[in-house]
């Protein structure tokens, strides 16, 4: 599992791999957002927390289609399914690959990128506890969604709309807890509900994700 | 004599073939009926006018909304636990009308909301709920669109569903913690005291009626249509077969 | 009409008119399917059955 994990960092890591892309989308979507919007510090401050989240949703998105893709058209994925590893464990691997290639460097580059979108100081130890805690559940989901549509060609908008509904909770959850935390406002059960979200994603989807790539290479 | 003897699909078809007319007919009968007296037997409501009678659409659609993916829901679970083929059929065919329930009460309750919210979208938590609802049933379609085996598309959507269903009741609850709704209370329930007054309650039944067996006759055809298509598909493929066997045995 | 329904008819009628041609559409759109997996198969079972 190690080894695995190993092998997708290094091959996200190279040319072509998903590590710059995510991270370059991010950027784009929080430099782009003040032009659309206009210079407006107050405006800005008040919908950075919930923008930086819908940011490094989009941008985990984005990256979700190559999890499997490139493993499935080399004829890897078979091959990683007969070894020792049970399926449920090579889904595991390849979230946790996507999330430290995606979900890690975008919490850390949102904080930098906090003043471009005047987000207030006292916001930013809540901003990346709320990303640190709720990136992981996307990648999962994600897994989850690549893992059913590895199948099709070109499925890159069916995987959209599939993981679109369910990244729902999360972002909603995320977002709020990043709100209240730059508002300043008492946290509640969105710091506790963000966790049990990603806890129960992770211990669930696995199962979930790998009862799918099952189906698809039977 | 067991309920599974109708898992069977020639017996299936020939059970719901005479029964579907019946069924479509009765929804019709119930529609038109309750329809008619919603709008011409009962009084307006005092603060919402006559709009109140958009309910006999509104409520009933919402419900089967929510009604069809609960049985979509069972349809996968039976279908991945029991391997009926008429089951995987079943859920197939009731994503579409579960599909324009939902936009029947989005519509609606769009029309109903400009006059008495002063808008025809707010983020409200049931609307946002629905729209969330919309967006699996579009992503559970496109599934079984997207897929060409039959079985590999019926065990991928029948996960999709469940862990969909999680998530669905998840941004119920997310949604409802992240804004306090302008919606109504509801509008139903057995408890006498809360529902809807009796002049409007009557009718609202009769409507239900009808919107469940449009659904249920809805969903027999379409599984009907979906079994016939299937066996079509399995003859030309089984001729295909043999043709191929017996061209390709002199070379 | 208006009398009967007051100041919402437009808003009454026009949800009326949406829900039954949505209904409208899905049941026809159903039958077409009816009959084409109908054809479809007299014809496979004609062809090979």
């Amino acid at each position: 599992m190690r080894a695995l994990l190993l092998r997708d960092l290094r091959l996200a890591v190279r040319a072509g791999g998903g590590f710059g892309l995510g991270l370059a989308f991010f950027l784009i979507v929080v430099v782009l957002v003040p032009f659309g919007l206009g210079p407006d510090r107050a405006l800005l401050s008040s919908i950075a927390p919930g923008m930086l989240w819908v940011a490094a949703l989009l941008a985990a998105l984005l990256t979700l289609d190559r999890l499997f893709a490139l493993d499935h058209e080399d004829g890897a994925l078979p091959l990683l399914a007969t070894a020792p590893l049970p399926l449920e464990g090579l889904v595991a691997a390849k979230a946790a690959a996507h999330w430290l290639t995606t979900g890690l460097p975008l919490t850390l580059a949102a904080p930098l990128l906090g003043p471009l979108l005047a987000l207030p100081p006292g916001a930013w130890p809540w901003l990346l506890a709320s990303l640190a805690i709720g990136t992981p559940a996307l990648s999962l989901i994600g897994t989850f969604g690549a893992a059913l549509t590895i199948g099709i060609r070109r499925g890159g908008l069916l995987l959209s709309l599939i993981v679109l509904p369910l990244y729902v909770p999360t972002l909603i959850f995320g977002a709020e807890m990043a709100r209240r935390g730059a508002a300043g406002l008492p946290i509640g059960a969105a710091l506790p509900m963000l966790a049990a979200l990603t806890l129960g994603c992770l211990a669930l989807l696995p199962f979930a994700a790998a009862a799918a790539l099952r189906v698809n290479l039977r | 004599m067991s309920l599974w003897e109708y898992a069977n699909p020639k017996k299936f078809t020939e059970t719901v073939t005479p029964l579907i007319p019946w069924v479509l007919g009765l929804a019709a009968i119930c529609l038109v009926a309750s329809l008619i007296w919603g709008v011409f037997f009962t009084p307006e409501d005092y603060r919402q006018g006559a709009t109140v009678k958009i309910i006999y659409l509104h409520v009933p659609s919402a419900l089967m909304a929510i009604n069809a993916w609960f049985m979509m829901l069972v349809a996968s679970l039976i279908w991945l636990v029991r391997r009926h083929h008429v089951s995987a059929l079943a859920a197939k065919a009731a994503a579409p009308v579960g599909m324009v329930m939902v936009l029947i009460a989005i519509a609606t309750g769009a029309i109903w909301g400009k006059p008495m919210w002063g808008t025809y979208w707010a983020w409200d938590p049931r609307l946002t709920s629905f729209l969330i609802l919309f967006l699996f049933y579009l992503g559970y379609m496109a599934l079984w669109a997207a897929v060409d085996d039959a079985d590999t598309a019926a065990d991928l959507t029948s996960v999709l569903c469940i862990v969909g269903s999680v998530f669905a009741v998840l941004s119920r609850y997310a949604v409802l913690f992240w804004n306090q709704g302008l919606h109504q209370g509801a509008s139903l329930s057995l408890d006498a005291e809360e529902h809807v007054a009796d002049v409007f309650y009557y009718p609202l039944l009769v409507s239900i009626a009808g919107f469940v067996l449009l659904f249920l006759g809805l969903v027999l055809l379409r599984t009907r249509s979906e079994i016939a298509l299937r066996r079509a598909a399995a003859l030309d493929r089984r001729a295909e077969a043999r043709a191929a066997a017996t061209t390709g045995e002199p070379a | 009409m208006t009398g009967l329904l007051g100041d919402y008819a437009g808003e009454v009628i026009s949800a009326y008119i949406v829900s039954l041609a949505l209904i409208g559409g899905l049941v026809w759109l159903s039958a077409l399917q009816a009959r084409r997996a109908r054809k479809q198969l007299k014809r496979a079972e004609s062809r090979h059955g």
